[in-house]
């Protein structure tokens, strides 16, 4: 099948690569880009490990096509830390408060909480589980990731949360 | 000591040792994407296999024909059992004791057997040749009940096995026949049965579910053909014996066999067993001489790798008036599928479900199994359990709230009245086991406590004269579970796989600067051991963690193990790590004794360091005694310090734990909400408690899964339902619960540092929690039992059933 140039800027940098017409979103980043970060865990939109940033919104980047995303802007797990190192704080607060186990879902659910906080800086436990409710994990049973985004929220906004994780 | 010494709480601290809640070295890579999982992981010359499927539960195959998917571009080959054949992998042995088809050879036995493999230089072009595979079937009657497997008629599904009477575990009494498995005092249960002042008899199903980690099974295969050499990266939760078992049936010698299980995206028991995507990939890679990538998709892994359960217990309690109870029997008739691939030790072909006794002391009891042939998928693994713990947890505590209702009693009185009493640990089993450790009364007690159990009671009392007042159309149960679990698998004496007993094993090196490198012979998937494990060295020998890295997965590297599964690592790997964690502090311990110029018995540790006896001033620490080690050692004695252990357990480990569930349901809806959720859990000595509470939500999130909605069924053409997550009930955020968890600590008397494992209970115990809220809620309208899973609809049916929908 022809393939097709793509060209969309990921983590603050123009990406190009050829794609088949029918080529996910999902396996161009990984395959194409390398960036392996973004996980799949059912390619039928239920399981949002594979959850990226684009335009502004959360993409659950298995039910997109490459071509699609031509000229996006896009933001993967790869882009959440700083040049230098130093962890997002959304990904610093899944640490502190024991979000994650296998890490499988982590990268998604990062930037699905990611985006939640761009729309509401202050969430309620209940926004939070609603705004992570296309995302699965199957280790934490969310209480430590929802205590995480609270946690993450809350220094954000400067203010102290007490240490949620036992 | 001046200002300058650290406190000996600050040198505690320092090391992170056991029982400090410590924030997790894998966090560092996980938060970032920069976790290696196997499909990150990308060869030169690759190429990706896809599976072609049966549409078919039950079909002979006249022809598969693969000419024309061997011409799209990009198809690099076609295997079929007809290649296979050739190298003797049309069939492979199960852990079972059973044989399986890795690539179906003649006929298929369940929907989406794997018929052919097809290999190509990309996904899509081997997606295109799995649509241009062409089998041609001829259609057979299916049996999917299993209480229709048996019948004289039935199809015969195992061609395979004719004249075969008898089978791994004895005698097959039918051609749909696995096996017959009796332990326990037949006569003296009828007996007391016979005797009985008040008896139970329910049939209990738990029907049949997946562990649908989120990752799903995949490996890479890479054939060295100059070297002879075959790599392989894969979700394994036992690398060990699977660089075993593709020795055994490749013949390829084990040493020019590489397993490597890399970070695992979860496995709960998905991720044991050997499959057909496996072998097939090897062979691939061996034909081709390329490596060559399988990943099975979402629907592949919830219809063919291994499902759960499909267990159907008729579970009956004698009892005296006064609710003492005198005898239990149950009779299991155990679904295997098309082939019996469960995965447990050899001589277990029903797991552990003798630990139907439960927690309460049955002077007598009888327990059989009969496991069958359906026309379904093969697995029967123990999803988040030891081996079918949770169905024999699941039929005597529904058991248990069944007698309690019909002798009038409270439930959690009833198991009060029971319970093995601590003073009788260690405590002989009716069915053979011997519990090691126990104060049942105090968890149930301190449980009760928790949730103000009388108050709870009083409150469904009232709630329950309104609703009969038509005031309102909710009801409310309570669900009370106290189970025990058996895990730590196991004991050489009773416990192997495939002729392996189930030890496991550390290597520890310090190096000379004092730092550590632990392997181990489990396979984290989730479970944190790089930080855990780290944790117990830390204790052992005052390393701290912070300066031990933890190796798993590496065949290469790490001592054989037998890998994580059946809540084993801690019980069995953990005492290996101190095992010889205290090998390498006895070393140590010579090396002070001679740096300090006294006796060794003379020396005392004290977290990071020996001391003399009475002068803490004079002390070595653990990183003066590594650098002697390596370079000045006592005259005589090796270089170097390091250590391995092989670790066979004396006895399993008994973790128990009291559950109690608050549950509101809409009669008129069917629609459950479950109010509160508060579970105890002792499992023994606590490594990380902050890691113990996380497995505890996960473990209780997989639970309310089960119990309230998640299944795998077929219909009666044996086409599978609910195999996506369209259809697959995995709780979101918003319907999970709020999880409460109190623990008390019993540590095993055996176990090198008293730790018992625990990331299974909460599946155990949670299952039955829920499931006797909803029965509890249901009982005062004259209900006994309803069958799981206890989703709307069926709650809805349930209340229509009874007469009290709107």
């Amino acid at each position: 099948m022809a393939k097709i140039n793509v060209t969309m800027t990921v983590n603050g940098e123009e990406v190009s690569g050829l794609a088949e017409p029918r080529t996910l979103l999902v396996h161009f980043i990984r395959e194409t880009l390398n960036l392996t970060g973004t996980h799949i865990g059912c390619e039928t939109s239920h399981c949002g490990a594979c959850t990226i940033d684009l335009d502004g919104v959360s993409v659950k980047s298995c039910t997109r096509f490459a071509v699609q995303a031509e000229g996006a802007q896009i933001r993967t797990i790869e882009g959440m830390a700083e040049a230098n190192g130093t962890l997002h704080q959304l990904q610093e607060s899944f640490r502190q408060m024991h979000g994650l186990q296998c890490g499988y879902c982590t990268p998604g659910m990062i930037l699905r909480a990611w985006r939640l906080l761009q729309e509401n800086p202050h969430p309620s436990e209940d926004d939070i589980r609603q705004g992570i409710a296309g995302n699965l994990c199957r280790c934490t049973g969310y209480q430590n990731i929802v205590k995480a985004i609270q946690h993450a929220a809350a220094t954000l906004n400067g203010e102290t949360i007490a240490e949620a994780a036992q | 000591m001046n200002d300058m010494t650290p406190t000996r709480e600050a040198r505690e601290a320092r090391l992170e040792g056991m029982g400090c809640k410590r924030k997790r070295v894998e966090d560092v890579r996980f938060t970032q994407g920069r976790g290696t999982y196997v499909d990150d992981i990308k060869l030169p010359a690759m190429l990706y296999g896809d599976m072609v499927r049966s549409s078919y539960a039950h079909a002979r195959i006249r022809k598969i024909d693969t000419s024309k998917a061997e011409k799209v571009p990009g198809v690099v080959a076609v295997i079929t059992a007809e290649t296979l054949k050739t190298v003797n992998l049309a069939w492979m042995p199960t852990l079972a004791g059973d044989v399986q088809m890795v690539l179906a050879d003649g006929k298929v036995l369940f929907q989406n057997q794997e018929i052919a493999f097809v290999v190509a230089t990309s996904l899509q072009a081997a997606a295109d040749g799995v649509e241009l595979v062409e089998a041609d079937y001829e259609e057979l009657p299916v049996i999917v009940d299993p209480f229709k497997a048996m019948a004289a008629d039935a199809p015969v599904l195992r061609e395979d096995l004719a004249g075969k009477t008898e089978g791994a575990h004895g005698k097959r009494d039918h051609h749909n026949h696995i096996f017959k498995w009796q332990v326990g005092d037949k006569s003296l249960t009828d007996e007391a049965f016979n005797r009985a002042e008040v008896k139970i008899d329910e049939l209990l199903s738990y029907h049949r579910t997946h562990p649908s980690p989120l990752e799903t099974c995949q490996c890479l295969a890479s054939f060295d053909k100059i070297k002879g050499e075959l790599t392989l990266w894969g979700t394994f939760q036992a690398p060990h014996v699977i660089r075993t078992v593709v020795s055994l049936i490749s013949k390829l010698p084990e040493h020019k066999i590489h397993v490597i299980a890399p970070d695992v995206g979860g496995g709960f028991g998905n991720k044991v067993g050997a499959y057909a995507g496996y072998v097939c990939a090897v062979v691939a890679s061996i034909v081709t001489g390329r490596p060559v990538k399988w990943v099975e998709d979402r629907m592949e892994n919830l219809s063919t790798t291994s499902f759960a359960r499909d267990y159907h217990m008729r579970t009956e309690i004698a009892a005296t008036r006064d609710g003492k109870v005198t005898g239990l029997r149950v009779h299991i008739l155990a679904d295997h599928g098309a082939f019996d691939a469960c995965a447990d030790p050899s001589k277990w072909p029903a797991g552990f479900s003798n630990i139907i006794t439960g927690s309460y002391d049955f002077p007598v009891a009888h327990l059989c199994v009969d496991g069958v042939y359906t026309n379904k998928a093969p697995g029967g693994v123990a999803y988040r359990c030891s081996f079918r713990v949770t169905e024999a947890a699941y039929a005597i505590e529904r058991g248990m709230d069944i007698l309690a209702q019909k002798l009038g009693m409270d439930p959690a009185e009833l198991r009060l009245k029971n319970f093995i009493r601590r003073e009788q640990f260690p405590y002989q089993s009716a069915l053979g086991w011997e519990y090691d450790s126990g104060d049942y009364a105090t968890a149930l007690n301190k449980a009760m406590a928790a949730v103000d159990y009388a108050g709870l009671r009083a409150e469904q009392k009232t709630r329950r004269e309104a609703f009969k007042r038509g005031e309102t159309r909710s009801i409310m149960g309570i669900g009370v579970c106290f189970f025990t679990e058996i895990v730590g698998a196991g004991p050489s004496k009773n416990c192997d796989i495939l002729g392996l007993a189930m030890f496991d094993s550390c290597e520890i090196r310090i190096h000379p600067t004092g730092s550590a490198i632990a392997r181990v012979g489990t396979k984290s998937t989730g479970q944190g051991h790089e930080t855990t494990w780290a944790q117990i060295i830390a204790s052992e020998i005052g390393i701290a963690a912070s300066d031990i890295m933890v190796e798993e997965g590496n065949t290469d590297t790490a001592p054989y193990g037998l890998g994580t599964y059946g809540s084993r690592s801690t019980p069995v790997a953990g005492a290996a790590i101190a095992m010889a964690a205290r090998k390498i502090r006895a070393k140590a311990q010579m090396i002070a004794a001679w740096l300090l110029e006294v006796h060794e018995d003379d020396l005392t540790f004290d977290i990071d360091r020996f001391q003399v006896k009475g002068v803490p001033e004079r002390f070595k620490t653990m990183t003066d005694i590594a650098w002697v080690a390596y370079h000045a050692p006592p005259p005589g004695m090796e270089p170097g310090l390091e250590a391995v252990s092989y670790y066979d357990p004396p006895n399993m480990t008994y973790p128990f734990g009291a559950y109690i569930c608050v549950m509101d349901i809409d009669v008129d809806t069917g629609v459950a909400k479950t109010r509160r959720f508060y579970a105890l859990d002792d499992c023994g000595t606590r490594i990380n408690p902050m890691i113990i509470e996380g497995q505890v939500h996960g473990g209780l999130t997989e639970a309310f899964a089960i119990s309230m909605g998640q299944e795998i069924r077929y219909d009666d053409m044996g086409n599978v339902m609910g195999a996506s997550f369209m259809d697959f009930f995995l709780p979101t955020a918003v319907e999970t619960p709020h999880w409460e968890t109190g623990h008390t600590v019993t540590p095993s008397p055996h176990h090198p540092i008293g730790a018992k494992g625990v990331g299974e209970s909460p599946n155990v115990g949670g299952v039955p929690a829920f499931s006797n809220a909803v029965n509890d809620a249901f009982s005062f309208l004259g209900s006994t039992h309803i069958q799981m899973p206890h989703d709307a609809w069926r709650l809805w049916k349930a209340a229509e059933k009874l007469g009290v929908t709107g």
